[in-house]
């Protein structure tokens, strides 16, 4: 089985303060020195055939219609590697 | 013939009854439509209710979207039908591109209760007719999700043609854009509003207001006379 993975994060104008958040609780677990948080999703996707170009081509349709609101929201497709 | 107006159940919705009782209030009948059914019921209007659909899951209205009944209701609504949605109902309506823009996470992450006042920016849509432009309402408020925002291009067009509906006055409970609480579409038909105005409607119940019980008599009014 084949596993395509969608990421899904705010663009980067718009304000995420769940990820503000977190940075401002790091410090005080004792991590230092990072500068910025964004949170953001990830999507499993474990396709029943091949990752071809089609398939390709319908889970990005399946991003930008559904995984991600593309009004505030930016993604990414990229197939994983067996084994890792 | 008593004017119909539709009030979807998805679910996870919350408000469904309440906004049934605002319908009735308001002298119309109100009919459940549930999200599986693509059949409208003869309804002349619309209303998507407050909650959280499908548990919100994804992000607030996105499944809801997708839903049987939604696509009768898309269909319709552009070719005029009269569509409310309140909170959950108007996240689905953003997601829906029935209404430009999307809602975020509230600015400082904490769900808002609170009675809220508002100023009625546009008193010409279906159902705002019942209001003066300037008027200021309170109307309940409660959401986690209310914080709305659009590309700067988006909330230049809504400003300079009259579409914001209503905006928070005193406080801005969530930091949406230019205090943004509600919206239209073009033709004015379809608005979508955080705060809860099925709740403001018997004088008996929560702080005893009343001025949400326009948004259903206007619409009473506006398909009366249509």
């Amino acid at each position: 089985m084949a596993r395509v993975v969608v990421d899904v994060m705010l663009k980067p104008e718009i304000l995420d303060p769940q990820g503000q958040a977190v940075q401002r609780a790091l410090p005080r677990l004792g991590f230092t020195g990072i500068a910025d948080v964004r949170q953001g999703k990830r999507f499993e996707l474990e396709l029943e055939g091949p990752v071809d170009d089609a398939a390709l081509a319908r889970i990005r349709e399946a991003a930008e219609t559904f995984l991600a609101n593309t009004v505030i929201e930016d993604f990414t497709v990229h197939i994983e590697e067996e084994g890792k | 013939m008593t004017t119909r107006v539709g009030v979807v159940t998805f679910p996870g919705s919350l408000d469904d009854r309440d906004a049934q009782r605002a319908v009735r209030l308001a002298g119309a009948e109100p009919v459940a439509l549930w999200h599986r059914d693509k059949d409208l019921h003869q309804v002349d209007a619309v209303v998507l209710p407050g909650g959280f659909s499908y548990g919100d899951y994804l992000r607030a209205g996105a499944i809801s979207r997708f839903s049987p009944v939604m696509e009768s209701i898309i269909e319709q609504a552009k070719l005029g039908m009269p569509v409310l949605g309140i909170c959950n109902g108007f996240q689905v309506l953003t997601e829906s591109h029935l209404l430009p823009g999307a809602m975020l996470r509230n600015n400082h992450l904490h769900f808002i209760c609170r009675e809220q006042k508002l100023r009625v920016e546009n008193a010409g849509t279906a159902w705002t007719v019942d209001y003066q432009a300037g008027q200021e309402i309170y109307i309940p408020l409660k959401n986690m999700d209310g914080r709305y925002t659009a590309d700067a291009r988006t909330i230049d067009e809504l400003e300079a043609e009259g579409r914001v509906v209503f905006r928070y006055l005193d406080v801005n409970p969530n930091g949406s854009i230019n205090d943004i609480a509600g919206i239209t579409n073009a033709a004015g038909n379809v608005v979508g509003l955080m705060p809860h105005p099925e709740h403001a409607v018997e004088p008996l119940v929560g702080t005893g207001g009343t001025d949400g019980l326009g948004f259903f008599t206007s619409v009473l009014k506006q398909l009366v006379n249509a």
